[in-house]
């Protein structure tokens, strides 16, 4: 993960047709840290938010073939378990619960080992990229993350 | 992902945007224009149309009606006023039912 760039993903690990799981290695240090928090530093939770809604977004904009992008469009039922401290190693998983018309609703998962930390119910718009250098970008990082060759 | 498709999807759209909107099931009538009457904004029709799309089992194409509307080949009246809509659902559910 680096949390200054909102890259929260690293690395795909499996990748099945409606299923995606990712791993994010929170890292030892990070501005974020200095303020969330001062000497206790706690990956914020809204970033385990974005975590599986990123990998939620790697699933769909996979799905449709890189033609499109995913933003998130709500956050339902989230719960946040568990804290989770600099230096862990994060399984993010991305289930698909319904491909709608424009839209994604996909369950998120974050556990460190066998321990739940996070969950939630993410709803994602689909639609065309909005800005042409857009798509060569989330190719170039879904090559980077080993979810293209 | 659904349980068979209700007898009458006027009432069970009326129902779902009542729940899912908070709108009184009152103005939620067949001339009521889904967008400019009941308020729904683009979010909360999101959220119905994907509870249509469980309780129907159906894909609602709401992309391609969009686009239909927004190129003027369809009037908006023909998918987002409510009874147009409860038809073009009861549409979807017979074709897929074949």
């Amino acid at each position: 993960m680096r949390l200054e760039y909102f890259e929260m993903v690293d690395r795909v690990l499996e990748r099945e047709a409606d299923r995606l799981v990712a791993l994010a290695r929170v890292p030892e240090e990070s501005p974020v840290f200095e303020g969330h928090f001062p000497g206790f530093p706690l990956l914020p939770g809204v970033l385990m938010v974005e975590a599986m809604a990123q990998t939620a977004g790697w699933l769909v904009v996979a799905r449709h073939g890189f033609t499109r992008m995913a933003v998130l469009a709500k956050v339902g039922e989230a719960k946040l378990r568990g804290m989770v401290r600099p230096g862990a190693e994060l399984r993010v998983t991305a289930e698909l619960i319904h491909d709608g018309s424009g839209y994604a609703v996909l369950r998120g998962t974050v556990n460190e080992g066998t321990a739940r930390a996070a969950e939630a119910e993410l709803t994602l718009k689909t639609l065309a990229f909005p800005a042409p250098g857009l798509e060569p970008a989330l190719r170039a990082r879904a090559t980077a993350i080993g979810l293209l060759p | 992902m659904s349980s068979a498709p209700p007898a009458n999807a006027f009432d069970t759209i009326a129902e779902i945007i009542a729940e899912t909107a908070n709108v009184d099931r009152a103005k939620i009538t067949p001339e009521a224009h889904v967008i400019n009457d009941l308020g729904i904004d683009s979010l909360d029709f999101l959220d119905i149309v994907f509870e249509i799309d469980k309780r129907f089992g159906v894909k609602v194409p709401v992309e391609a009606w969009t686009e239909q509307v927004n190129s003027g080949k369809a009037p908006a009246e023909q998918f987002f006023v409510m009874g147009s809509l409860a038809k073009r659902i009861e549409e979807l559910v017979a074709a897929k039912q074949g």
